[in-house]
């Protein structure tokens, strides 16, 4: 358990010092930008626009404002205000987009290992048959063809032409299936190659001829003693999946118009929304962090020979 | 040593001299083979690998050919007649739109009197006394601004508007029919994505080629001093790893697309082409870093290392002379990966607005431009399939092209 601890200690310190650089990066680039929230196309008169930079403290030094800032951060957890939303602080849209983000992500993900270790084990077991062949050309056109295309393509072909889903919105389980099984298809294909693989790998090992010659099914030695050890590099997958499919929500979001966080961070960046660009940077940031440490633990659950104090 | 060697049995006898020739002559049968004959040797043998460089030599010389090829104008709007054609082989004559006002309805006509326009005041330019030459410079340069060529193609240089020409010349007003349709604006696609290859193609490389200075500088100088500057060079690197990077270049460009600095950067003559080459270049070195950084790790205790030192080469010469190139396998294959891996990107951020932007069109922005006119009522199914198309297999080659290339080189697979 002291191990568990001061991993999490360590992963701690570094997912703190990592936001800390993230912040101060973003703080920095964005005072570099001439000019404020408050010059736009229609000028405010230079009374008012004095008054409201003394009332938000904009007049006051960088350091000061940089202080005050991180300050709020990490006691209040508040982001700040939207530049450009009406009414709507960063942490508001945050909590409305997040929910829609993190169904999606999950659903995808869940799709992608689902049907990624299925189909490598599969492929493995049935090596070099007509299913093996077919299943990983596919997975090498997965993996090839950018999520983007595919979800157009997806749209044409579910929506318009065989009318079996909905095209875009949030609400209903219906609407979430499209988005999700695109964002995930180019992680279960990757999936699908690294089990299969590993699958290969292992299959040949002497535990898997000791387990057939205990007379164990066939079904019982692969998913009880083969998989076990060919998930080894589909795990260490996991981290990078991650990222992948938190930027690739981004597209999806904007495509099927679901209401999460990565739409709003385009229409952050599309809109010059400084502070809520940052603070979604941050959230992503945070995200990213935590599920690789998440996954760095998983490694040490299902390879004993990784030990959590070496992580 | 002469003695052991002529103890062979069948050892010519008349003397050293002819056993020497023939064994010179053995020696002359034999060929060294080098690491790339032999890598080439073993990536021929890669159906796909060897496929998807073909597909790859091919795209990239039509990407730098297209203004020779007889396509339609990539820009040419035209709202009245030609929106969203279904692919259809109906002829089409380049400049023979009503409201571009060409001679004849002729680019060909059009294009001769332009230039000889020109020819004539440049011909009185020299004749003219120095009182009219203002007033000839002026309406010379009032004249450039009609150029035909730059009302069909989008800000042609120099070389692009000498191929051009060319074209013009081979092929007069013939263009390729909108065999893939055309879009919402009456452009012709096929046109489109052959000049979308350009843009995409040029990011991919040169954002690449970036990435491949500062990965190796970095990867190959943090190896080669080791102790704490490697540790603190790797740490920087884990840091940036564990950023999500595309959203911090979402926020840069977001920042650096404000109307002032924008204003800033063109007046130092940085457009957003280059920023995203620097921006990507700045964030796609850290594989390379890593991979350079073991590699020369474990090759700087040779041999060759100690001999450059022996005899005084300074620590700049022994890292960029003596081991840089002898990690370039390895840095070529991640070179090909890398290539996709940008070009992807920056069909990610175009298809989301904020990469290449109009006139320019890369594969990226055409896509987006597919899914924005998709509607209940009408699929326009050859905006998406085409530019989709086109992008997934480059993308496709050239991850096997990578792949391949990484079997081919690997040392473990050699003599297979």
């Amino acid at each position: 358990m002291s191990g568990f601890a001061s991993f999490a200690l360590r992963r701690a310190f570094w997912i703190v010092a990592t936001l800390w650089i993230v912040f101060t990066l973003s703080f920095i680039l964005m005072r570099l930008v001439p000019g404020g929230p408050f010059d736009e196309e229609r000028k405010v008169p230079e009374e008012i626009k004095r008054n409201i930079e003394a009332r938000y403290r904009l007049d006051q030094p960088m350091y000061v404002q940089y202080g005050e800032h991180l300050w709020r951060l990490i006691w209040h957890g508040d982001f700040g205000l939207s530049y450009k939303l009406g009414d709507y602080s960063v942490n508001g849209v945050i909590a409305e987009g997040f929910p829609v983000s993190a169904s999606l992500g999950i659903f995808a993900m869940v799709f992608a290992i689902t049907l990624g270790t299925t189909a490598g084990v599969v492929s493995a077991v049935r090596r070099h048959s007509f299913l093996d062949n077919s299943l990983m050309t596919t997975a090498t056109l997965g993996i090839a063809v950018p999520n983007f295309v595919l979800a157009s393509l997806a749209i044409v072909l579910f929506v318009f032409t065989l009318k079996l889903l909905p095209a875009a919105g949030w609400g209903s389980l219906k609407q979430l299936v499209l988005p999700a099984v695109c964002l995930g298809a180019p992680y279960a294909a990757y999936i699908a190659r690294l089990t299969r693989t590993g699958m290969l790998e292992v299959l040949g090992r002497d535990f898997v001829r000791t387990a057939y010659a205990k007379g164990l099914s066939e079904r019982r030695v692969i998913v009880r003693h083969a998989l076990r050890g060919a998930l080894v590099p589909v795990v260490s997958y996991l981290g990078p999946a991650t990222a992948g499919i938190l930027t690739g929500s981004l597209v999806l979001e904007s495509i099927f118009a679901l209401p999460g966080m990565g739409s709003h961070f385009i229409e952050a960046a599309l809109q010059r929304d400084y502070t809520m660009a940052m603070g979604m940077v941050m959230v992503y940031t945070l995200l990213l962090l935590v599920m690789n440490t998440l996954v760095d633990l998983s490694y040490a659950v299902l390879d004993p020979r990784v030990s959590i104090e070496k992580l | 040593m002469a003695k052991q060697l002529s103890s062979k049995p069948d050892a010519p006898p008349d003397g050293d001299a002819a056993r020497y020739a023939a064994l010179l002559g053995e020696a002359r049968e034999l060929r060294g083979v080098s690491l790339w004959q032999d890598a080439w040797r073993r990536l021929k043998r890669n159906r796909a690998a060897v496929y998807s460089l073909y597909f790859m030599a091919l795209v990239s010389l039509l990407a730098v050919i297209v203004p020779l090829l007889p396509l339609q104008s990539p820009l040419d709007k035209d709202l009245k007649n030609r929106i969203f054609l279904a692919p259809n082989l109906a002829p089409v004559r380049l400049g023979s739109r009503a409201d571009l006002r060409f001679k004849d309805g002729s680019l060909t006509s059009e294009l001769l009197e332009f230039e000889q326009q020109i020819r004539d005041l440049k011909q009185s330019l020299k004749q003219a006394s120095e009182s009219e030459r203002a007033a000839i410079l002026q309406e010379l340069e009032a004249k450039y601004e009609t150029d035909p060529l730059a009302k069909l193609w989008h800000a042609p240089g120099p070389i692009v508007r000498f191929m051009l020409r060319v074209r013009v010349s081979l092929f007069r007003d013939w263009c390729i029919p909108s065999i893939c349709g055309t879009d919402s604006l009456g452009r012709d696609a096929l046109s489109r994505v052959c000049w979308g290859a350009r843009v995409s193609l040029i990011v991919g490389i040169i954002a690449t080629l970036v990435s491949l200075v500062i990965g190796v500088s970095y990867g190959a100088i943090s190896g080669y001093l080791g102790g704490w500057v490697d540790d603190l060079m790797m740490r920087i690197v884990d840091v940036m790893y564990s950023v999500p990077f595309i959203f911090i270049v979402i926020f840069i460009i977001t920042i650096l697309s404000a109307e002032k600095n924008k204003q800033f950067l063109d007046n130092l003559g940085i457009n957003q082409l280059v920023i995203f080459y620097i921006l990507i270049g700045a964030f796609y070195w850290l594989t390379m870093a890593r991979v350079v950084r073991g590699q020369v790790i474990s090759l700087k205790n040779e041999q060759f290392v100690d001999a450059a030192r022996v005899i005084g080469a300074g620590r700049a010469r022994i890292i960029f002379q003596h081991l840089v190139p002898n990690v370039m396998g390895i840095v070529i294959v991640y070179l090909t990966l890398t290539i996709p891996a940008v070009m992807l990107f920056e069909a990610f951020l175009s298809f989301l607005g904020l990469g290449v932007s109009p006139p320019d069109v890369s594969w990226g922005l055409l896509v987006n431009e597919g899914i924005k006119v998709i509607t209940p009522v009408k699929i326009y199914w050859w905006l998406i399939v085409f530019s989709g198309s086109a992008l997934a297999m480059t993308l496709f080659s050239l991850n096997f092209l990578g792949d391949g290339l990484r079997d081919a080189l690997d040392p473990r697979m050699k003599n297979r």
